[in-house]
This record gives C-alpha cells, sequence and structure tokens, in this order.
C-alpha cells in the first residue's frame, strides 16, 4: 500500500493546489478556480493543445495500422527472412532513450530535406516521430491479446471456405479489438505526453504541449500546469473508462 | 491466416517492416555518418562526408568528436553517473517493486484486477507533469520541508531538490510500474504447487522464497531490470527538472550538446557511444522480452 502511497501522492496533491488561490504551493488560501480562468485565457496553451491533440490523433491512427500489422505477422507467420532483426527493431524503440531516437530521427529528416527537399519539419515530422514508438507499443499489445487467442476459431473459418480477408475482418480483428482499443488509446497518450522526442524533430511552426509546459516549468512552478494537469488527468480517467467499457462490450459480445 | 496469400504475407509483414526500418535502423546509421563529420556554421551545421573534388568522391571523415568525449572528463563522468544513477535506481525499484508485485500476484480476482490498474494508470497520466509535481514537494520551502519542521523533526529546510536524492527519487517514482509488471507477469505464472510442495518438505518461507520463488521470476527480475536500467541512462526531463550541478546524467549533456551547443556532430558521437554502451543489455532485453511473448 506504501508503493501506492508513493506512486499517488503527487498527483492527488497536484490536483489539490490547482485548487488553491494563492500563487504559492507553500500557502494554502482557499479553494478557487482562477488558474483554471487563466488557463483558457492562455492563448498559447490553447493553440499548442490543439496541435498536440491532432498530432497524437494521428500518429495514433498509424501506429494502430502499422502495429497491428506488425503484431499480426510476428504471431502468425512462423519464421521468415529478417525475423530477428525485425523483432529488434519492434521492441528496441520501446527502450532506447528518447534523447537517441529523437536525435537520430532529426537528422534522418535533415538528410531527406538536403537530398529531396521534403519534408521540412514540424507537425508531419512529429507525427512520423510519434508513429513509429506507438507502433511498438500497439505490437507488443496485439501480440500478447493474440497468444491467448484461439487459432481454432480461424482454421475453421478458413476449412468452411471463408477468404483469408474474411476471416481477418470478421474473426481475427474483432477478437483481438480490446488490444485494438487500448493500442490506440496508449499510442495517443504516449503522443501528447512526448517532450523530447517532439523537440528534435520539430521546426519552428510546430509547438507541442508538453514543449510548452516544460518550458513553463523550468522557470519554476506554475499554478496554471497544475489547472493543465488536473484538466488532463480528467481527460485522461475519462478515455480511460470509455476504453473499459467499450473492451467490456467487446468481451461481452464475444461471449454470447 | 495461414491460408493468406504470398502478397498479404508481404504487406502484413513488409509494411511494418520497411517503416521501421526507414525511421528506426536507418537513423541510426545516419548518426553513426553525422558522429564522424565536422561542425560548420550553416544549415545543415555539419560537413558532408563524401566530396566531390574534381577527382571522384573523397571521404571526408574525421574522430575528431570521438576524441573529444574520450579527451574531455566531462563526458566520462557524465556516462558513468548515468550508468550510477540508472543503476542505483534500478536496485531501488526491484526491492520497491518486487513486494508490491507479489501482494498484487496473491490478491484475488476484483481486487487484483483493480491493484493492476493503479499501477498501469500512471502510464496513461503525463510523465512530464508527474517529475514536475515532485518540485513543490521537494522544494526548500516546499510541502515536505514544510511538514517536517511543523512536527518539529527538523529546524531548517533540508535541501531535498537539485541533487542526487531527488533525481534518484525521481527515477524510482517514473519507472517503478515498468518493473512491477514483468515481475507481476513472472510471479502471478508461478506454479503454486511448488511453493506448497517446498513448504510441505519443511522448508522455511525463506528458504522457499530463495530457494523456488526467488529462482524462478528471475526472468522477470531480468526483463524487469533492463527495462527501468536503459531507458534511464539517457534520460533527460528528470536530471533536467530535479537535478542540480552535481548530478550529471549523460541524456542531458546530448542534449545541451545539440540545443545549446548546436554542436550536432559531437552530440551524435555522444549518441553513438551511448547506443554501442546500450547494444547488449538492448540484445539481452530482447531476449527476454521475447521470452515472454512465447511464454
Amino acid at each position: 500500500m506504501l508503493g501506492f502511497g508513493f506512486l499517488y501522492a503527487p498527483i492527488v496533491l497536484l490536483v489539490l493546489y490547482s485548487f488553491n488561490a494563492s500563487r504559492l504551493v507553500t500557502v494554502w488560501a482557499g479553494f478557487s478556480t482562477r488558474w483554471y480562468g487563466a488557463l483558457f485565457h492562455d492563448e498559447a496553451f490553447g493553440a499548442t493543445a490543439l496541435t498536440s491533440l491532432e498530432v497524437a490523433a494521428m500518429a495514433a491512427t498509424l501506429s494502430l495500422v502499422l502495429g497491428t500489422l506488425a503484431g499480426l505477422g510476428m504471431a502468425r507467420f512462423g519464421r521468415f527472412p529478417g525475423r530477428p532483426l525485425y523483432g529488434f527493431a519492434l521492441l528496441a524503440p520501446l527502450v532506447v532513450p528518447e534523447v537517441i531516437l529523437g536525435l537520430s530521427l532529426l537528422l534522418l529528416f535533415v538528410a531527406c530535406q538536403s537530398w529531396f527537399g521534403w519534408p521540412g519539419r514540424g507537425m508531419l515530422t512529429i507525427t512520423v516521430a510519434h508513429a513509429t514508438f506507438g507502433a511498438c507499443f500497439v505490437s507488443v499489445l496485439v501480440r500478447a491479446q493474440l497468444a491467448g487467442f484461439d487459432r481454432a476459431l480461424e482454421e475453421a473459418a478458413l476449412d468452411l471456405g471463408a477468404r483469408p480477408w474474411t476471416v481477418l475482418t470478421r474473426i481475427t480483428l474483432p477478437g483481438i479489438s480490446p488490444a485494438l482499443i487500448s493500442g490506440w488509446l496508449l499510442a495517443f497518450t504516449l503522443s501528447l505526453d512526448d517532450l523530447v522526442i517532439a523537440s528534435f524533430v520539430t521546426g519552428p511552426s510546430a509547438t507541442t504541449l508538453p514543449m510548452a509546459v516544460f518550458s513553463s516549468v523550468r522557470l519554476g512552478v506554475s499554478p496554471e500546469v497544475n489547472a493543465l494537469a488536473t484538466l488532463f488527468l480528467c481527460v485522461v480517467f475519462l478515455l480511460v473508462a470509455f476504453a473499459g467499457w467499450l473492451m467490456a462490450r467487446a468481451e461481452r459480445r464475444r461471449v454470447t | 491466416m495461414t491460408g493468406l496469400g504470398r502478397l498479404g504475407r508481404l504487406v502484413v509483414i513488409g509494411v511494418p517492416f520497411l517503416w521501421l526500418a526507414l525511421f528506426f535502423l536507418l537513423p541510426l546509421l545516419i548518426v553513426v555518418k553525422i558522429s564522424l563529420a565536422e561542425s560548420t556554421i550553416g544549415i545543415p551545421p555539419y560537413t558532408p562526408l563524401f566530396v566531390n573534388d574534381g577527382s571522384g568522391l573523397k571521404l571526408h571523415a574525421t574522430l575528431a568528436n570521438f576524441a573529444l568525449i574520450a579527451g574531455d572528463d566531462l563526458y566520462l563522468r557524465a556516462y558513468l553517473g548515468s550508468l550510477g544513477n540508472a543503476a542505483v535506481a534500478t536496485a531501488l525499484c526491484l526491492l520497491v517493486g518486487y513486494p508490491v508485485a507479489y501482494a498484487i500476484a496473491r490478491s484475488q480476482g476484483v481486487r487484483r484486477q483493480l491493484l493492476l490498474f493503479l499501477i498501469m494508470l500512471p502510464f496513461w497520466t503525463s510523465f512530464l507533469i508527474r517529475v514536475y509535481a515532485w518540485i513543490a514537494i521537494l522544494e526548500p520551502n516546499g510541502l515536505l520541508n514544510q511538514a517536517l519542521i511543523a512536527l518539529g523533526l527538523i529546524a531548517t529546510p533540508l535541501p531535498l531538490l537539485n541533487n542526487l536524492f531527488s533525481v534518484q527519487l525521481g527515477l524510482v517514482y517514473s519507472y517503478l510500474p515498468f518493473m512491477i509488471l514483468p515481475l507481476y507477469g513472472s510471479l502471478s505464472g508461478l506454479d503454486q504447487s511448488l511453493i506448497e510442495a517446498a513448504a510441505d518438505l519443511g522448508a522455511r518461507p525463506l528458504q522457499t522464497f530463495l530457494g523456488v520463488t526467488l529462482p524462478l521470476t528471475l526472468p522477470g527480475i531480468a526483463a524487469g531490470c533492463l527495462l527501468v536500467l536503459i531507458p534511464a541512462i539517457g534520460e533527460f526531463v528528470i536530471p533536467d527538472l530535479l537535478g542540480g550541478p552535481d548530478t550529471l546524467m549523460i541524456g542531458k549533456v546530448l542534449w545541451d550538446e545539440f540545443f545549446n551547443n548546436r554542436d550536432w556532430p559531437v552530440a551524435a558521437a555522444v549518441a553513438v557511444v551511448l547506443v554501442a554502451a546500450l547494444a547488449l543489455p538492448l540484445l539481452a532485453a530482447q531476449r527476454f522480452l521475447e521470452r515472454g511473448h512465447t511464454a
């Protein structure tokens, strides 16, 4: 229980202090929502939040497609040439320090720019970078779910004359839908949260929310950031609850 | 799926493979290339590796960046400091995480689901903000110091922020779930009858733990340690926000080299050395994580 206290105490305190009327963390000056008001009038935060949400939605969708394909390939196709390298490329981005992913991708984009005059640096490059590591997370979830998925169902459908595409869309994908839902959400929140990789690969045209938060946090504790964090937590809770509901529904459908 | 034609197979494997080759493997090679270049003022701020001087392509590579890293003990101290901090944080995560994972694995039904959910939840909240939350707690006039003073335990505020202590705390705090989840996976797959058998044969609880539980959960321990150690070595946000002048870490050095000094080739060389140092643990991590998949 102490372990959980350690994990959650800072978050709880953050939420409490977002309602503190005083600018100082150390003084409790009564309940107030003034920082939420200040946050909503802060256009810088609003614009960066929109950028972040857009990037996260695109990156998560790309991650879902790539990661699902990768998970299917690794779980169902056994041996194929290059499998060890492929497995490495799928797992390494989960642990390789972000500064390395960020720097290496930036150098790729810069090289591309000088060869082809494309793609510049901005939202597109952030999206590609986020989709790359997001896909790796999705593939782990998809593989784990496929491992527990009854292959006999797929084989039965094939024996009954269903075409592979039909089996994939009617049997396999619905069967692993919990992994698909949580995979998309995980890729979405990871993208929304990433500071380091985005800082490397972005250009002057795109600033994401974590970058704005980071530069304001570097100057010290700011009550507006507390308010923002609290809102962020609420959104995440809602999303996770919604995902849980979707998954429970998918589970019920599968059973009945 | 086995009935999928050659084309289908090619698409399913080839598309993500190509993507990762382009956006993960190729960039690593480019980093090596840039680490051999010289820094210049311009866009991009490094010299080309191959120069055409009329008589054909000439290789224009230098090891000066690596010589700089080897010659300045700032870099060596940063590498060793990162390794040390990450190793201590990994050990602490294991010490704290093992009992937690054990408790979750032994609990039942809804309670178990709820505990697991609570461990996973921090993954879904902003890492940056969770690190930042500690600043308000650890500041000289922050919550912890105020509480300790109010309790009469200390007279003057303790220096809790911007030192080794706060960096260690931040690392353990941020990476603890990465330790607990693989440990839990290992512990929940443990055959309970083996433990009962050991007890029946007269082993004391400690003996059972050391002789049965611990060896059988070694794969989980290894996976958890690597999942904490590797990213912690290159961590940037934690040493930047919670660290001080005496907590040199290589992730921050690389960041400063790139963003403040704008010396891309040296930043690339720092990255190459870091990747080379991480290669063995990375391959080990792949083995343990792959095993987790097939088990």
